[in-house]
Parts: C-alpha cells; sequence; structure tokens
C-alpha cells in the first residue's frame, strides 16, 4: 500500500471510531430497558409522558420560528452589504462576524439584563418614557426564545447568502440589465433565484441550530416554565439519572438533522444552480441615493440586537452591584471583577482549560480536515466520498447528543475518558470537524491539479508537492479553518455541560454555573474578558500567517 | 436558639445517645504536618459561591500551606455529579457540603463516606444534631423565607403566610428556585408539602411564578425588582443583601419556615484526606462557625457563636419540621409532582 492509501484507511478508521462510537452507545441505550434487555419502553414514554412529549413539539417549532425570522432578517441585510452602495458595508460584514464569534448563552444572559420584563433595562426605560404598567417585551417568553435565538442565528444566515451573493459573477445580472430589466427586477428575477440555494442552506442551519442549542433556552425557557428537548435531556440526567430515556429523546433530533440535510441535496441535486462560467467583473451595485442614510440607519439598529446593546449590559454588569440597576455612583462596584481573579478559585482552571482545548482541537482539527479535504480532492472513488461523509456526518449530531453518546461511551470500561479534558477534545474535535473540512474542500477546490501534477512531473514526491506547493497556496484556507475551530470551542455548551467534571470545567459551563445562581455580575465579566482573549487569539493566528484581512468565515 | 435548634435536630435527626468513640478525631500537629505535606483540598458545596470562597479563604489564611478549591453546585445538581464521578471510578471530591441532609442517608448508605467527627462536635455540638456513627454533621442551618421588596409592596400588603401568596393579586409577581437543583428547595418543598398539601403547591402554580433554579438567586431577582416577592429561598441571602442596604424584607410564614441543615462531611475514597478531616474539623470550630453566621448569615449549632444583631433568633421563628429520612425515601416523588405542576 501507498502512502495515500495507508493515509486514507487511517483516517477513515479514526474517522469511522469518532462518530459511530458515541452513537452506537446512543442507539444501544435508546433501545435497552433498566435490565439491559431490548424494549421501546423508552420511546413509548416519550411518546406517553407529556413531560417528555410537550418539549418535543415547542422544540418544531421554535426551531421553525427561528428558521422564518432568521432568514427573514438576514437576506434583506445580506443583499443590502453585498449589493448596493451603503456606506460602511465592510464595517457590517466585520461586525456580523464578530456577533457570530458571540455565544449563544452570553448573548441570552445579556438579554436578560436588557429584556426581563420588570428589571430589564429596556423594559424600565420604557415605562419610565411611556408611562405604561406594561413590560414591552418579556424575554422569559417563547416569543422571547425566538428573538434571542434567532438574534444569534442570522450571522449564520448572512455569512452564508453574502458568500453566494459574492460567488455569482455580475455578468449574467449585467446580460438582464442589457435586456432591458430593472434593477428591482433583476434582483428579484434573477439575483434571488440564484441564491436560493443559499437562502435555503441558510434556513436549514438557523432551524438546526434553534433545535440543538442547549444554553438560551437553559437560561429563558425555564424562568419562563417550559422546556425544549435539549433543557429535557439534560434535566434527566439529574439525580436519578435516566440515561436510556435521554437517549431515546436525543434520537428524534438525531433523525431530523439526518432527515432536513437529506431533503436539501434532494433539492438542490435536482436544480443546478452551478454558475459556470470563467472570470467575471465585481457585481454591480446598487446606487440607494437619498435612501443611503435611512438604509444605514436601519442596518446599524439590526446590529444593536446581536453587538451593541448586549456588550454594553454586559460591560455595565460587570461593574454594577445589581445588574440592572441604574448607572450611578452608588451602584458602581469592582467587586465582580475582584470576585472573578480574586476569589473565585475556579477562574484560572476554567481559562487554562479552555484555551488548551481550543489552541489543541484548533491545530488537530485544521490537520485532521486537511488530510481529508486532500484526499478528497484529489480522489473520486467511494472511498474518497465515504470520508467525505464521514467528515460531513457529525454535522447532523447536535452537541449534546453527542455529549450524551460520549458520556455513555467513555463513563465505562474499556476505555474511561469521563473526567479528563479527552473526552471534550474528543467532542469539540467532532463537533467542529464539518465546519473545518468545508472551509478546506472550498480551499481545495480553487486549487487546480495541474499545479501538483507540475511539480511531480518535475521529480518532487508527493510530499514535497504537498509542502511546497499545495500547502503555501492553501494557508489562507487552513488558518481561516483554524479559527472557526478555536472559536467554535469556546463558545461550546452543549456537549461541554454533560462532558465536563469539575476539573475539567470549561468557561462557558462555570458561566452556565454561575448563571443557576443568579451572579450575572460575575459572568459579565468573565464574558467579556473571554471574548477579549478569543478576538487576541484570532487576530493573532491571521496576523502571524501574514494573511492579513480576516477570515472568511463559511458557516455551514 | 441553641435549644430550638437542639431540639429539633433530636428530632429530626437519626439520634446516638452513646456516643461511638472510634471516629473522633481532634486537630492535632501531626493531621496538620500530614495535611500541608497533601497541600490541596477540594472542597465540594452548595453553600453560595461567594460564602464558600470567604470559608476557603479563611482557612487558607489559617493553614496557608494548603490550596482550597470550591466546587460550587446546586445540592442536587452537586448530588448528581458526585454520583456520575463515582459511577466512573473518579474521586475528585475530598469534602462536601450539602443544603440536602438527605444526601448524606444516601451516601453512607453506599459507603461513600468516612467516619470522621471532629472532637469539636462531639465534645460541643448537641446531642442528636450529627450522625452518631461520624458519618457527617451539621456544618450550617438556615430557612427558606418569603422575602419582598418594600420598594414594589406596600406595608398593608405584605404576605404573612404562604396562603396569602394564593391571592390573585400576586399572579406573576413571585418568583422561586428549583427543587431539582436546589437542595434547599427540595427540602422546603418537602415541608410544605407535607404540612399545607401538594395542592397548596398546585394553586401556587397556577399563579405564573418566575422559575429560577439556585435558592441564592430569588433574593437577587427580588432586589432587581424582578419579581415584588419570592416564594422561597436563602435567608442567608437575604441577611448578606440587607446588610448591604439592598431593598429586601424577610416573612416568617405564619404555618412555619422551612428549616434546612446543611451536614458536611469526608468521603472515603479522598486524595487528600488529612487535609480534608483538617478542613472539615476547622469548618466546625468557634471561629469558622462564627465567621459563617457573621460574614456568611447562616446559622449554627456550635453553642460558643453569637447571632448578630438585627437578625430574628431562631427561637422566635415558627419553624417546619425537617425529617431528611422521609425526604430520602420520597425524592422522585416530590420531583415528579413538582414537574407535573410547575412545568419544569
Amino acid at each position: 500500500m501507498d502512502l495515500s492509501g495507508t493515509l486514507l484507511a487511517a483516517t477513515g478508521l479514526f474517522l469511522a471510531a469518532l462518530i459511530c462510537l458515541p452513537i452506537a452507545w446512543l442507539v444501544a441505550f435508546a433501545f435497552a430497558g433498566r435490565d439491559g434487555r431490548p424494549t421501546l419502553a423508552n420511546f413509548q414514554a416519550l411518546v406517553d409522558d407529556p413531560t417528555l412529549s410537550e418539549p418535543l413539539v415547542t422544540t418544531m417549532s421554535l426551531s421553525l420560528a427561528v428558521a422564518i425570522a432568521a432568514v427573514a432578517v438576514a437576506t434583506p441585510l445580506a443583499w443590502i452589504v453585498a449589493r448596493t452602495d451603503m456606506p460602511g458595508r465592510r464595517w457590517v460584514r466585520l461586525a456580523m462576524t464578530a456577533s457570530f464569534v458571540t455565544p449563544p448563552f452570553l448573548g441570552a444572559i445579556a438579554w436578560e439584563i436588557l429584556a426581563a420584563p420588570n428589571s430589564g433595562i429596556i423594559n424600565k426605560l420604557w415605562r419610565d418614557l411611556s408611562g405604561s404598567s406594561e413590560a414591552l417585551f418579556n424575554v422569559y417568553s417563547f416569543a422571547g426564545l425566538v428573538f434571542v435565538i434567532a438574534t444569534y442565528t442570522a450571522p449564520y444566515v448572512f455569512i452564508v447568502l453574502t458568500n453566494a451573493l459574492d460567488r455569482i459573477p455580475a455578468d449574467i445580472e449585467d446580460a438582464a440589465g442589457i435586456l432591458g430589466a430593472g434593477r428591482w427586477r433583476i434582483a428579484l428575477g434573477i439575483t434571488l433565484p440564484l441564491v436560493l440555494p443559499a437562502l435555503l442552506a441558510g434556513a436549514l442551519i438557523a432551524f438546526l441550530q434553534a433545535m440543538t442549542l442547549f444554553g438560551s433556552p437553559a437560561i429563558l425557557a425555564i424562568p419562563a416554565g417550559f422546556h425544549t428537548v435539549t433543557t429535557k435531556i439534560y434535566a434527566l440526567f439529574q439525580f436519578p439519572p435516566k440515561p436510556e430515556i435521554a437517549a431515546a429523546a436525543a434520537l428524534p433530533l438525531l433523525t431530523v438533522t439526518i432527515l432536513l440535510l437529506w431533503l436539501q441535496a434532494r433539492i438542490l441535486g435536482r436544480r443546478g444552480f452551478a454558475v459556470v462560467g470563467g472570470k467575471s467583473g465585481e457585481p454591480r451595485l446598487v446606487p440607494l441615493g437619498v435612501w443611503k442614510w435611512p438604509v444605514l440607519a436601519l442596518v446599524l439598529m439590526m446590529l444593536a440586537l446581536p453587538l451593541f446593546l448586549p456588550y454594553l449590559a454586559l460591560l455595565k454588569a460587570a461593574f454594577s452591584r445589581v445588574p440592572s440597576g441604574p448607572i450611578s455612583a452608588a451602584n458602581l462596584t469592582f467587586e465582580n471583577v475582584n470576585f472573578v481573579f480574586f476569589e473565585f478559585s475556579q477562574t484560572q482552571r476554567a481559562f487554562a482549560n479552555t484555551f488548551l482545548l481550543a489552541l489543541a482541537t484548533a491545530t488537530a482539527g485544521a490537520l485532521l480536515a486537511l488530510v481529508i479535504a486532500y484526499i478528497v480532492a484529489r480522489r473520486d472513488d467511494y472511498a474518497g466520498r465515504g470520508l467525505e461523509f464521514l467528515a460531513t456526518a457529525p454535522i447532523a449530531i447536535p452537541g449534546i447528543v453527542l455529549g450524551v453518546g460520549l458520556f455513555l461511551a467513555y463513563t465505562r470500561g474499556p476505555i474511561v475518558l469521563y473526567g479528563t479534558l479527552w473526552i471534550l477534545f474528543l467532542a469539540f474535535l467532532t463537533i467542529e470537524l464539518p465546519a473545518a473540512f468545508q472551509q478546506m474542500r472550498a480551499s481545495f477546490r480553487g486549487l487546480h491539479p495541474e499545479l501538483e501534477e507540475a511539480s511531480r512531473i518535475l521529480g518532487a514526491d508527493r510530499l514535497t508537492t504537498l509542502r511546497r506547493i499545495t500547502a503555501p497556496l492553501l494557508k489562507s484556507g487552513v488558518i481561516a479553518g483554524w479559527c472557526l475551530i478555536f472559536i467554535g470551542v469556546v463558545r461550546e455548551l452543549s456537549a461541554a455541560i454533560i462532558l465536563a467534571s469539575s476539573e475539567t470545567k470549561v468557561l462557558s459551563v462555570v458561566i452556565y454555573d454561575l448563571n443557576e445562581s443568579g451572579n450575572l455580575g460575575a459572568i459579565a465579566v468573565i464574558g467579556v474578558s473571554m471574548l477579549i482573549v478569543t478576538f487576541a487569539v484570532v487576530g493573532l493566528a491571521n496576523w502571524a500567517s501574514g494573511v492579513g484581512a480576516g477570515p472568511r468565515l463559511r458557516a455551514s | 436558639m441553641r435549644h430550638a435548634l437542639a431540639t429539633i435536630a433530636a428530632l429530626a435527626l437519626i439520634s446516638g445517645s452513646a456516643m461511638a468513640q472510634g471516629p473522633v478525631y481532634a486537630i492535632t500537629p501531626e493531621l496538620e504536618a500530614a495535611a500541608a505535606k497533601e497541600g490541596n483540598l477540594v472542597y465540594y458545596s452548595s453553600i453560595d459561591v461567594k460564602v464558600a470562597e470567604a470559608l476557603a479563604k479563611a482557612f487558607e489564611k489559617r493553614y496557608p500551606a494548603i490550596k482550597v478549591r470550591v466546587e460550587r453546585n446546586g445540592a442536587e445538581r452537586q448530588f448528581s455529579k458526585i454520583g456520575q464521578e463515582y459511577a466512573s471510578k473518579i474521586y475528585n471530591v475530598d469534602t462536601v457540603n450539602s443544603s440536602d441532609a438527605a444526601h448524606f442517608i444516601y451516601w453512607k448508605r453506599e459507603g461513600w463516606l468516612a467516619a470522621a467527627l471532629p472532637e469539636e462536635v462531639a465534645k460541643r455540638y448537641p446531642a442528636g444534631s450529627f450522625d452518631a456513627e461520624g458519618f457527617y454533621a451539621p456544618m450550617r442551618a438556615s430557612l427558606s423565607v418569603i422575602a419582598y421588596n418594600p420598594t414594589l409592596v406596600k406595608a398593608e400588603e405584605v404576605p404573612k403566610s404562604f396562603q396569602d401568596l394564593l391571592d390573585p393579586k400576586w399572579k406573576g409577581k413571585l418568583v422561586k428556585a428549583h427543587p431539582g437543583y436546589s437542595g434547599t428547595i427540595l427540602t422546603a418543598t418537602f415541608q410544605i408539602s407535607r404540612d399545607l398539601g401538594w395542592d397548596y403547591l398546585e394553586k401556587l402554580a397556577g399563579q405564573q411564578i418566575m422559575q429560577v433554579q439556585s435558592s441564592t438567586e430569588p433574593p437577587r431577582k427580588v432586589i432587581a425588582g424582578e419579581r415584588a416577592v419570592m416564594v422561597d429561598g436563602n435567608e442567608y441571602n437575604v441577611f448578606l443583601a440587607q446588610e448591604k442596604k439592598s431593598p429586601i424584607a424577610i416573612v416568617y410564614a405564619s404555618e412555619g419556615t422551612p428549616l434546612v441543615i446543611g451536614p458536611s462531611g469526608v468521603m472515603k475514597n479522598a486524595k487528600n484526606p488529612n487535609a480534608a478531616r483538617l478542613f472539615h474539623a476547622w469548618s466546625f470550630s468557634a471561629e469558622a462557625q462564627q465567621l459563617a453566621v457573621t460574614e456568611g448569615g447562616l446559622r449554627s449549632f456550635h453553642p460558643d457563636v453569637k447571632e448578630p444583631a438585627g437578625r430574628t433568633p431562631l427561637s422566635q421563628i415558627k419553624l417546619m419540621k425537617d425529617d431528611p429520612a422521609a425526604v430520602d425515601q420520597q425524592v422522585e416523588e416530590i420531583k415528579k409532582r413538582y414537574l407535573r405542576y410547575f412545568k419544569t
């Protein structure tokens, strides 16, 4: 067997073990009774027990509402940024990327400070201004949860859409223009159909995000008095733990995800939207004229929801006695900062664990994704396609489901990893692999094999070619993939909450714990510090690689 | 106060008149040296994180060679976590404190606790307040109280009892913590359901209450003005907030106030057994207990501890009787019924 054959076999085996082991345990548990005999009783309980079936219904309507809301917000925003001459378009892109970095659970906590019905800053202001006794907006409600999740899911849809809009060659739109179509006719008749697949992909991402998120519903739904599937699964781990019911409750999430991804492949497979053609010019921008500034104001208002308002609220909470209290000398305190950095004995360890895991996972994940993308790009056979499937498959596994699977797989012999950082490493690697792989695959697609072939013809072996020719050309893609994984690990909560033990707590779990006892000030301090470190590392990675411009994130 | 606690404790805990001498140990120079050699200690506790860290810091000040890591979780989550860790043979925890006394009955039954009874407890604490075989002893006590925000509730409207909270005027104005997370609330839920009946809680669930997790959180929501009244929550957090002049006042309900005893124990499989024993013994000393009371707002079983002025002495409060053995038996039923009524 030559080198690439060995590599293929090793990677394939590793991926199969990584993904199949937890899923196999999950399925085994879901179909087993307490005595270990096969049974359907766990699924029967899902149907019969309203405390288990109601969360399923809630979750599905939540996800649908979030998908609609996120697409409705992100589509016009993406079009404005990619296709009009609105001032500050570049900054809007950057800001959307920044809100992508914000962990959703931190956003949810910030929105608690802003829009809790009585003590929320916005509602207090509203009461003072309007004289009304009612709240303007109650974040502890179904609508509140939809709003907060959609706010932090819209950036994904936005990134997918702007990437798609950027890829549409201008000449098609130009051709329509030459044939006499007006601007709006082009936008609706040409551009929109061309980005439909991206729109569909965006809606799907939003749906899956909403369905699998744990932090936001745990923070907002439980005070409102309802459960989603993920919070229910987590509750099933409370004493006395019912892992078999948790496994059964996790399988519908897995099934729905696989079904939706399959459906997407079917729909996109039938309709070819490949835009063939060589180089094309910059897309023609729609001049906004007098509407320039109103549109900018609208866009800034939209950015206030995921970014400006929450971060101001967090900054304020960090230095306040009562997080939502008035800005006054009496309410000003450094107590929270002091507590987090000098009294709280978990801070240092959690920071160390989080960034160690993020560095390790990003490095291992980027390498793994690179190898897989390389094999997939250069082998058009069943083995290549199989590998591609394995590397994309984890997208179908919600974090909490993977968490439950890994917990079941590695808390009992022969390999016990629970209680070590390794189990978190495996979870994060699995969760982040698909995004990194897609990033790398896109980079390889832009790289014609001719260059490598030329190198081989001139006498270089495969490895030398990889090192001297392929690697330098792929650098920016690899850095982008690395950053994507790094950010993903820092903001991961749903698998970590199941898998972290007291020794291996990461920041997201510490923040979640602090939220359960309502220490919002301490959360604000940790959250803001965590983001500063994240931005610093991502910035450093980009600077060190000399890429200059920020990485192009691909959020699918 | 001492008498009130002693009587309740004698009624509540399995009492042992003939004190076993075996598990009793004192803080000796040998123990201190062995503990210093270990140098580390992992303390799982469900006390409010700031109070727990303050205790740890005081201990570190007294014994600078030993570093304490506090792992704070709600008692019920802590209980699940320890169960998970022990099932995977992970023995992180050295010494543990829980606001759900029933946990110690369970852990003792499972053989996870070490028999380690500090001399101070054996000699000075009321007979019957601690486990006769020395597996656990009451490090703290507190109450789960009703409290309100005086800027939001007029003096003539202040509720006097649990029944008062069923008045429609409190709809959407109440906050309460969760028995699936908090040991204090599990204990309180048990006592309320026993004394007032489950139909009381069923009616309460119709009041559009705001559901939070930890018993440390309702006081924060009341102070922030998010809700006017808390149905349950830690008395000690209210004391601490009052001392910072926060707008919150306590109601000791006419039906009685749930009493929550928080025992401590040393784990048999502790990695730092000497440091654990040292910390355990120290935490029952007059010095540590006074700190827990003064700085932490807790109630103590230690006879020398003085209550700060301004706090209602326990002897003047009508208390509900605690019964950890019954909680141990009924825990699943309590959580199930709570879920049925409150939906979370």
